[in-house]
């Protein structure tokens, strides 16, 4: 039973508050990737301000453009497939919704606390390949078809060593579920100390490195970003899309970026909670009440770095060539991460 | 007392599900675009998906969503739009043998339900459905069902192996 400052919420209460918590859990961070990253950071790192005018310091830059994009004209290209054509971005951002419904956020801040989680995360991930092709292919138009292609390809040659890194830490943890993988880091010790837990970035690290490069990948974020190569394709499977469409998969480009991020930050830098040894705690029930507020600000923290990381990486590294992209998933990533699960396993059994 | 026992949640559920995919996979065959019945199909595997939820066996509903959605049908897609996928309908998709395949499946429907019927009977499922955890699963797959895991393996081997030696240009 969830109880949030000792009042007891009913359950159609809990339902329309894990509702609502998603919706925000994937739009503001969307939004602040958005500003902080794409607008200030990039412009920072390329000598320039970025935008000023239009708030204290360009803060409402994003209500200016998310203005801009509503009031565009809606275009669909008369020779394309109109239903498919439509469907596509909701398939895209349906799978963000999807994904978010499974990250915990406090010890009882979650949406569903799935025993297959992270397994579920990895499933649903993939769905938006289906929405890329969609509307690659409905856009009736050769340069999105063969973005979405190129997209399709490097999707799934990327989310098999995604797949096997998360391996390690399941078998570390001995649990799929994201809420035991939490606490499992938090309640652990490396060698006899606790005064850290035990986040897996640490012992799983090359495990890390793997996912963190496949969540690059992932996102078609540079250098994986192939698909919407702007240079040879326009824009690649979004070529065609305008005003509210477009919109959407933008947000769904930088919601999904914080999602994963999440995602990353509960199995390799301990989620939402702090080392239990500092306050005592042992397990999950005698964790405060309080990590229910301060958790989703933990959360928020870790997220903003390792959203950091991936967009530090995107505006500095220049694109690969496609065959370059599928060698090293194939011929490098995978061989090092099922070297990983092997070492990993010896290392659970001996120890 | 039957028909207040057949209007209970798990029943609506299911019986909306299944009219989901029955429609699709009627659409699957009938529809004239090769893409449109690859979509059909996923709207299919994925009510196959949630009919798993149903029975609480979570975890073969999320690895039905991974392998047949993610992995099978994107393939099915990328493999027929770098082929022959055109927008629009396409007049040469049903062949003559088509009336064929009515009887066929009607014999496939009642083998399957002889043998459901036949290994069941009036066994009645347990009104509170258990759920089976990983470990569970684990246990058998690798316990008492390890020598069919093993030879499921060979014949992925085996077609993995038929794929490269198809594709090498020597």
């Amino acid at each position: 039973m969830m109880s949030l400052l000792a009042v007891e919420v009913p359950y159609w209460g809990q339902s329309l508050l894990r509702v609502l918590g998603g919706i925000v859990a994937v739009l503001l961070p969307a939004g602040t990737i958005v500003y902080v990253f794409l607008f200030k950071m990039m412009s920072f790192m390329q000598s320039r301000l970025g935008p000023m005018e239009a708030g204290p310091y360009g803060s409402l830059q994003l209500v200016a453009e998310v203005g801009k994009w509503l009031q565009k004209e809606d275009i669909i290209p008369q020779r394309a497939d109109p239903r498919i054509f439509r469907m596509a971005p909701i398939v895209v951002l349906a799978s963000t919704f999807l994904l978010v419904a499974v990250v915990p956020f406090g010890p009882d801040a979650w949406f569903t606390n799935f025993e297959v989680g992270i397994f579920y995360a990895l499933a649903v991930s993939s769905l938006s390949v289906l929405g890329i092709l969609m509307a690659g292919w409905a856009s009736a138009n050769k340069y999105s078809l063969l973005g979405g292609l190129r997209a399709a390809g490097q999707l799934i040659a990327y989310e098999l060593p995604m797949v096997l890194a998360v391996i390690g830490v399941v078998i570390q943890a001995e649990t799929m579920n994201l809420q035991k993988i939490v606490v499992a880091q938090n309640s652990g010790e490396i060698f006899g100390f606790s005064g850290l837990g035990n986040p897996y970035v640490l012992t799983q690290f090359v495990g890390f490195i793997i996912f963190m490069i496949a969540i690059q990948a992932e996102l078609t974020q540079a250098p994986f970003d192939m698909p919407i190569a702007e240079s040879e394709l326009v824009s690649g499977y979004m070529t065609e899309y305008s005003g509210f469409r477009f919109l959407m998969f933008f947000i769904g480009e930088f919601a999904t970026a914080g999602v994963f991020a999440m995602i990353t930050s509960v199995l390799f830098l301990g989620g939402w909670g702090v080392p239990f040894a500092w306050f005592g705690w042992s397990d999950i029930d005698s964790v405060a009440n309080w990590m229910n507020f301060v958790g989703p600000l933990i959360m928020f923290t870790k997220m903003m770095l390792i959203v950091f990381i991936i967009m530090w990486v995107r505006f500095s590294s220049p694109r690969f060539r496609e065959d370059q992209l599928q060698r090293f998933a194939w011929k490098v990533l995978i061989p090092v991460s099922l070297g990983n699960i092997a070492i990993t396993s010896i290392f659970k059994v001996v120890m | 007392m039957i028909a207040v026992e057949l209007f209970t949640a798990q029943n609506i559920g299911f019986a909306v599900i299944s009219l989901l995919m029955i429609v699709a996979a009627l659409r699957v065959v009938t529809t004239s675009n090769v893409v449109h019945a690859a979509l059909w199909l996923v709207v299919v595997l994925s009510g196959a998906a949630a009919q798993y939820v149903l029975l609480a066996a979570e975890f073969v509903a999320v690895t039905q969503v991974l392998v047949y959605i993610g992995a099978v049908m994107v393939l099915f897609l990328f493999g027929t739009m770098l082929t022959r996928a055109r927008i629009g309908t396409e007049r040469d998709l049903n062949n003559s043998y088509r009336l064929l395949g009515i009887p066929v499946a009607g014999l496939l429907f009642a083998a399957m339900a002889i043998a459901i019927v036949s290994s069941f009977g009036d066994e009645e499922l347990p009104g509170e459905p258990r759920l089976i955890g990983v470990p569970e699963i684990s246990d058998q797959i690798f316990g008492p069902y390890l020598l069919p895991f093993w030879a499921l393996s060979f014949v992925l081997l085996a077609a993995i192996i038929g794929a490269i030696v198809l594709a090498r240009k020597d």
